[in-house]
């Protein structure tokens, strides 16, 4: 696995150049053996499409014995090792995670959007949508927000040239080849074709998301009636 | 208590930031330049992590309601209290019902404040950070405002002491100061050092000197999040297309349009431009206090380098520490 420095604190692991199912599971298999136990110095890790990234404090490389004028090269054996040698303790399996979506009309404007573009009626597109099975790759953007991958091709969708200026929490979208869920009231380019009940940022929580990198989603459509009792309110 | 009668443009409360939680999405923050936290955190006898103020381009008044240690440092604002001059980068007392104030930002952009005992405001995921986006940590998750009363701990008792002598001696500060370069003010102004970045040779030859050479403008588009640049246009040796990864502070990021943004703590998890450079951890305090219309030139600086120079920044503070501890015997 390829080591690059990324500033003087980090340094990034490349699982590919692809995104697609092998690397997501060789970024994943690595993020586990990374996180499964502290390694001297590392203060985060982060994984994404392709690689996992390692934060990094110098001094306390040092502090754990790294030689001062190498300190890259003793982290990255560091890590070689432990990829090498998983602890036994690895961080637990990915879940599936079922998000109940409310489609269309006020929770979903952009529904028929979708279904034009795809040229299938709005029911076909929520039952597309809700059939498939979608890899967290990683979390970013916004606290919480998941990137999915595996959305149906039919489903690809073009960004709104124009993005909202806030889009309601829970909202998900549907964005070029991605699908995910908007944790927060945030400005978003993305088709929105429904909305879930379900919080997806939890501050008071650890861990602080519904989901995390690795897991899979499933989507379930309810109605609006199920969308005001499941509501989840801070 | 302190009580806040003007709060300036953007006054947040700072820490050293929420690592740990970039995996979720949640962006790391704190002091945009840590060192000088620190340093001013051990002027009144705090940890490195306290809580503090830091204050953009136009800074608050405050009062408080017993007597309080405090050390500022940064860009001037025109401190004063009661009416004098505020003395900067050491302890300085300051007596209940004075007015502490700070007047608009020269010479750079930013500064912190720091109070011994340290702000207090609830832990959330592990910071006393404001994270506005988010409306989380700090003081209600915002920007200070007028009226606001914020609560501070109790000062060490090294910090006791220190205003004891100070108050025996009707004096306002100690005559020690932090030296300027422990602040992290630098030989050299308008230079950063930097690193080359990821993706530094997706760029034309062009553009990879450029980069390194050129005199680079900041613009008014600066926010906690990072800084955009203009100059020369950057330009990739070939269309490609960056599949999202993780970002550092410091990242220079070059969307399509060519003109970089230099990325400061408060920036996102990840990011979709390619990264051409890096600034070194140390210089990133230059980059916050960029002025719209300021200049900045970038030279190329090895890892190893770039660990030196963090090393030694790491040990001006343990100095300072231990210089500090013997004070008070």
């Amino acid at each position: 696995m390829q080591i690059t420095p990324l500033g003087d604190t980090a340094l990034v692991l490349e699982a590919g150049s692809v995104i697609d199912e092998p690397t997501h599971r060789r970024v994943q298999t690595a993020w586990r053996a990374l996180a499964a136990a502290p390694l001297p110095g590392v203060s985060e890790l982060v994984p994404a499409y392709t690689t996992v990234t390692v934060f990094y404090d110098p001094w306390a490389a040092v502090q754990a014995g790294a030689p001062e004028q190498n300190i890259t090269d003793w982290l990255a054996t560091q890590l070689r090792e432990r990829l090498k040698n998983p602890p036994k303790s690895a961080k637990p399996e990915s879940k599936l995670v079922e998000i109940p979506v409310c489609y269309g009309g006020e929770f979903g404007p952009d529904l028929g959007r979708v279904a034009t573009q795809a040229k299938i009626p709005p029911e076909e597109v929520i039952r597309r949508h809700g059939k498939a099975e979608y890899p967290v790759h990683l979390i970013g953007f916004a606290p919480g927000f998941p990137y999915l991958g595996g959305l149906p091709k039919e489903l690809h969708t073009p960004r709104h040239p124009k993005p909202r200026m806030s889009v309601p929490p829970g909202s998900v979208g549907i964005g070029g080849a991605q699908t995910g869920i908007y944790p927060l009231a945030t400005p978003g380019g993305w088709n929105l074709i429904g909305r879930t009940p379900l919080r997806i940022f939890r501050p008071e929580q650890n861990p602080p998301v519904l989901l995390t990198a690795g897991d899979r989603v499933k989507f379930r459509a309810i109605t609006p009636l199920e969308f005001a009792r499941l509501e989840e309110r801070p | 208590m302190m009580r806040v009668r003007q709060p300036g443009l953007l006054t947040t409360v700072q820490d050293l930031g929420r690592p740990g939680y970039q995996q979720y999405g949640v962006v790391v923050g704190g002091a945009l330049d840590g060192f000088a936290a620190r340093a001013l955190n051990l002027c009144v006898g705090n940890d490195d992590n306290a809580a503090l103020l830091e204050m953009a381009q136009t800074g608050p008044e405050l009062v408080f309601d017993r007597d309080v240690l405090l050390a500022w440092g940064g860009a001037d604002f025109a401190a004063t209290v009661s009416g004098e001059p505020l003395p900067r980068e050491r302890a300085v007392r300051v007596a209940a019902g004075e007015v502490v104030s700070f007047g608009p930002a020269r010479g750079g952009l930013r500064a912190w404040l720091a109070l011994a005992g340290g702000i207090d405001v609830p832990v959330v995921m592990g910071s006393r950070s404001t994270y506005r986006r988010a409306g989380i940590g700090g003081h209600q998750g915002r920007s200070l405002a007028a009226g606001d009363v914020l609560k501070v701990f109790p000062p060490s008792a090294w910090a006791e002491q220190v205003m004891a002598a100070l108050a025996a001696d009707k004096r306002r500060a100690t005559a020690w100061t932090v030296r300027p370069e422990v602040m992290g003010k630098p030989a050299k102004p308008g230079i950063v050092r930097a690193l080359r970045g990821p993706e530094c040779e997706w760029f034309t030859k062009e553009a990879r000197h450029a980069f390194f050479s050129a005199e680079w403008r900041a613009t008014k588009e600066a926010d906690r999040m990072g800084v955009r640049l203009q100059g020369p246009a950057l330009a990739l040796a070939a269309p490609r297309e960056m599949i999202s990864s993780s970002v550092n502070a410091g990242v220079v990021q070059v969307p399509p349009a060519g003109q970089p943004i230099v990325l400061l703590p408060s920036r996102q998890s990840v990011g979709g431009y390619p990264r051409l450079a890096a600034v070194v951890t140390a210089d990133l305090g230059r980059i916050a206090q960029l002025r719209p219309g300021d200049t900045v030139r970038f030279v190329e600086t090895t890892l190893a380098t770039a660990h030196d120079i963090y090393l030694a920044r790491e040990r001006d503070l343990q100095r300072v520490r231990m210089g500090l501890a013997r004070l008070s015997a």
